[in-house]
């Protein structure tokens, strides 16, 4: 396949789901086949895309026939790709998950168009190569993501969508702003060429001004400490595989932006910027862990986990190292799986239990053992316990941490490990383990009498633990993937020659 | 000219700041209106404003000179068709929020996150009863 077909078919996949689901909205069934046909594409052209890119080419095409900088540039390097994949295969999961029988009053509302205009946006920041058009991806994003959280129109997402929606569009903005700074600054749009031109700016007391600028901008996004209050405001109040996607998804793009630009764009080890971010990271995995500590409704739980995580993936950022940058490449991985399959696990324990408030579910573990197991395996995997996923991704960032010699950031990295076990034990206890109250009961009766709900809600979850599983198991390759792809990271070098061409960096000055 | 529009820019985030922070959701509205303003602002100052010919490449010549840069315009109307769109969504929703609740207060608009403690803590101190809602001076 050509480089070019190779790097627009993942867009391409959801682009075409989004239209053809809007000329069929008034037929969910056809939707339905389109959606899932869509995501199906998606992660089979992502894997193609892993495939070229695992030997370390940097795949990178321009569009529209300009020679980059001037045209719209896509790269397609290792975390890009694992990103891709990661993106398909949660697109397919969730969108199994999503069929369940309350899916005909989203389908009533756009709900298939705009999750395929979520992973449109998705997709498109993680692969872009121009910073103006990773703006233009994350307006996608967020436009879709508005629609879906507002889908029901309760009180209760009304509320959500005004509070997500503010803050959001605040975040964004700066975004933008930011960005025409950095333009002003270099005269370019393109991020190797921007990387390339930087150094030779003369003032570089504003760049890292800009450089914490966008900290804050992809900061909000990504719901790190003093920014994340959209986060636990909103999330709660979306259905379950809404939730799931964004708890997926929507954060780790944030995530994405901020491992990007602080390889490629700026440099970590010039001013304060790294010694920020490792700040902000403690305070965002404490702050987490202790909202989440704090709540009895499930859903809320897991979003204040989502926020404790993201510290662990910027303490990586923060170490900078490239076992610390290959450490959090492996945490988004691992997260992303496990974080959506905790969310789809929630809306199983509404089912079946009856409720997301802890205090009104019980007894799952007598009627549906096996429901606990397929809870304790993302469970303890958040947790970080052997041999799921989550240890190895901990593992390695807490020892690049303690490699360069950030013993509290690795202290706080595993006390946080304990607190969230503390979490994960409290929903275990509670919703599995004591005795269930009455509704509790009529509800696991209802869900024992649906085996069509139980196979659709259970096929995706299964799926998610099995990766969860392979990737604990068989640790080896997926480590040494995400070491290369940091290393890669670190080394600018292959992504400037894939977009400028081999004798690029020779010729750097800045065109103000 | 140009510090004239930097002022103007940070005249624009300020007040834009001003009103994102009121209580008040239309004013939240259009204190995002003004910072998507200031937005395309600054992608505008970002491209230099010094040349006012038009960027057209004359016959017969093989490259632009002293023309006005296209770019910036470029952005600036992507940017406008954005936040346009956006900002149209949030209308909305914060009108459909105003109906249901019947109030413009972001205060009250508590579905989401009930003010009560009950919900976050297992048994709240008798002292920390739920706190009557604020009563808003006549407006």
């Amino acid at each position: 396949m050509s480089t070019h077909l190779l790097l627009s078919m993942p867009i391409l996949w959801p682009l075409l789901g989004v239209a053809l689901c809007c000329v069929f909205w008034q037929r969910p069934r056809a939707q339905r086949i389109v959606s899932l046909a869509a995501s199906a594409g998606l992660l089979l052209s992502s894997l193609a895309l892993l495939a070229a890119t695992r030997d370390g080419t940097v795949p990178a095409t321009q569009f529209g026939g300009w020679a980059a900088p001037f045209g719209i540039s896509f790269v397609g390097d290792m975390l890009s790709a694992a990103m891709v994949v990661i993106t398909g295969l949660m697109a397919v999961a969730v969108g199994i998950y999503g069929l369940v029988d309350d899916a005909e009053a989203r389908e009533a509302s756009l709900y298939h168009p705009l999750y395929q205009g979520l992973l449109l946006g998705v997709t498109g920041a993680f692969l872009t190569g121009d910073i103006f058009n990773l703006y233009v991806w994350f307006e996608v994003m967020l436009i879709s993501s508005f629609g879906l959280l507002a889908l029901g129109g309760t009180r209760e997402q009304l509320d959500a969508g005004v509070k997500y929606v503010t803050l959001n569009l605040v975040a964004t903005t700066l975004f933008l702003i930011c960005v025409a700074f950095l333009y002003g600054l270099t005269g370019s749009l393109n991020m190797a060429d921007i990387a390339r031109v930087l150094p030779t700016v003369e003032n570089q007391g504003l760049v890292t001004t800009i450089a914490v600028l966008f900290l804050v901008a992809f900061g909000s996004k990504a719901a790190v400490f003093p920014l994340f209050f959209w986060l636990p405001a909103a999330y709660h109040t979306a259905s379950a595989p809404i939730v799931a996607i964004f708890a997926a998804l929507l954060t780790k793009v944030g995530v994405y932006a901020i491992l990007r630009s602080f390889t490629l764009i700026f440099d970590l080890s010039l001013g304060f910027t790294a010694s920020i971010i490792g700040v902000v990271a403690a305070l965002t995995m404490v702050t987490g862990v202790l909202g989440a500590a704090a709540h009895f409704d499930v859903r809320k739980i897991l979003s204040f986990h989502i926020i404790s995580q993201i510290g662990y993936m910027l303490l990586g950022i923060a170490v900078a190292t490239p076992l610390a940058i290959g450490g959090a490449i492996l945490y988004v991985i691992h997260h992303i799986v496990v974080k959506a399959n905790l969310f789809l696990l929630a809306g199983v324990i509404n089912r079946a239990g009856g409720s997301f408030e802890l205090k009104q579910v019980g007894g799952l573990y007598r009627t549906l053992p096996w429901l606990g197991v397929l809870f304790l395996i993302p469970a303890l995997s958040l947790a970080g316990l052997p041999p799921l996923s989550g240890f190895w991704s901990k593992f390695v960032v807490v020892k690049a941490s303690l490699d360069a010699g950030h013993v509290v950031l690795a202290g706080t990295a595993l006390a946080v490990g304990v607190l969230t076990l503390y979490s994960m034990l409290k929903i275990w206890n509670e919703a599995f383990w004591k005795a269930a109250p009455a509704e509790s009961t009529a509800a696991t009766q209802r869900w024992l009498a649906e085996p069509g709900t139980r196979r659709t809600m259970l096929t995706p979850i299964v799926l998610l633990a099995a990766v969860t599983l392979t990737i604990g198991l068989m640790a080896e390759p997926f480590v040494a993937f995400s070491l290369r792809a940091g290393e890669q990271l670190l080394d600018k070098s292959a992504y400037i020659e894939a977009v400028l061409g081999a004798d690029a960096q020779r010729t750097a000055e800045a065109r103000p | 000219m140009e510090p004239v529009f930097a002022l103007a820019f940070g005249v624009l985030v300020a007040a834009s700041a001003y009103l994102v922070m009121s209580r008040n959701v239309l004013r939240i509205v259009l204190g995002l209106l003004l910072l998507g303003n200031a937005a395309n602002l600054s992608l505008f100052l970002a491209g230099r404003m010094g040349s006012r010919t038009p960027p057209l490449v004359p016959d017969g010549a093989e490259a632009l000179v002293g023309g006005g840069n296209p770019l910036p315009q470029a952005l600036i109307l992507t940017a406008i068709v954005i936040s346009f769109a956006l900002i149209a969504f949030t209308v909305i929703l914060f009108e459909s929020a105003h109906r249901r609740f019947d109030t413009l207060d972001t205060e009250e608009l508590r579905a989401a996150e009930p003010r009560a403690a009950k919900a976050a803590a297992p048994s709240p101190p008798p002292s920390h009863s739920p706190a009557p809602p604020v009563t808003e001076p006549a407006r």
